[in-house]
């Protein structure tokens, strides 16, 4: 028996397999839509346990990846709607933002507050298309809905920041 | 200004604040913490929902009040 038959079976040692084969990108994927290592381990292990919880539903001869990567992209959007009003953005795992020193502290707090206080499916879609520049069809796979929604939700993100930012936007727009 | 030139300067204006994630390699096995978290929340094996033992009452109850139905039931099944 193959192993995604043996895993939709209730096979643990395929499972394992199949945990072991794909924790690292589920992981990857997490922890640039949550932004914090220890959050996004969490929503790992949160991903395989539904995987394994729903594996009776796994279609043997489906796509393992692109199922895993679905259920973690509902895994972390639950915790974007959860942490929304609890948390701060976390910026631990980010590179350096701005180069530009005339560029206040005060001002990217701004940014980031705004940024933070999106509705979570709409912070989802602009983590990925807009800061992590991830192709639309790829956020629209993950998250299994059309391109086309996609593109609208990252247009209403965009329209949504403009409003609550529209002093730096101008400001930006005249460098 | 059209809807995609708003994202442009919005994706700018974004990475002034917020820059695209380095570092997204795991560092650890997590298969520990999985076998922890399944040992904590076990699957029920076989549950069966609320509402098929609502049904299964109501069935007895109509058996046991009106035992004339017996003979119906079994033509019918």
């Amino acid at each position: 028996m193959e192993l995604l038959e043996r895993f939709a079976a209730g096979d643990l040692e395929a499972f394992e397999s199949l945990f072991r084969e794909h924790q690292r990108e589920v992981y990857a994927w997490v922890v640039r839509i949550v932004r914090d290592h220890g959050i996004a381990e969490d929503l790992t292990v949160e991903t395989f346990w539904r995987i394994y919880k729903s594996r009776a539903r796994f279609d043997a001869a489906g796509n393992f990846r692109a199922w895993a990567r679905r259920i973690a992209t509902n895994a972390a959007l639950d915790h974007l709607k959860r942490a929304r009003r609890e948390t701060e953005l976390p910026e631990g795992l980010a590179g350096p933002a701005a180069a530009d020193p005339a560029v206040r502290g005060e001002t990217r707090e701004r940014i980031r507050r705004a940024f933070f206080q999106l509705p979570a499916k709409y912070r989802l879609v602009a983590t990925l298309a807009l800061i992590e520049e991830e192709p639309y069809d790829n956020i629209a796979e993950a998250m299994g809905i059309s391109g086309a929604l996609v593109k609208m939700r990252v247009f209403r993100a965009v329209r949504i920041l403009r409003k609550k930012l529209s002093s730096l936007v101008a400001e930006v727009a005249t460098k | 200004m059209n809807d995609e030139e708003d994202c442009k300067e919005t994706k700018a204006l974004l990475r002034i604040a917020i820059a695209p994630v380095k570092d997204s390699e795991l560092r650890r096995d997590l298969w520990p913490q999985m076998l922890r978290k399944l040992d904590e929340h076990p699957f029920p094996v076989n549950k069966v929902p609320w509402f098929d033992w609502a049904l299964a009452a109501i069935l007895g109850a109509a058996l046991f009040f009106f035992p004339g139905t017996i003979p119906a039931l079994l033509y019918h099944l």
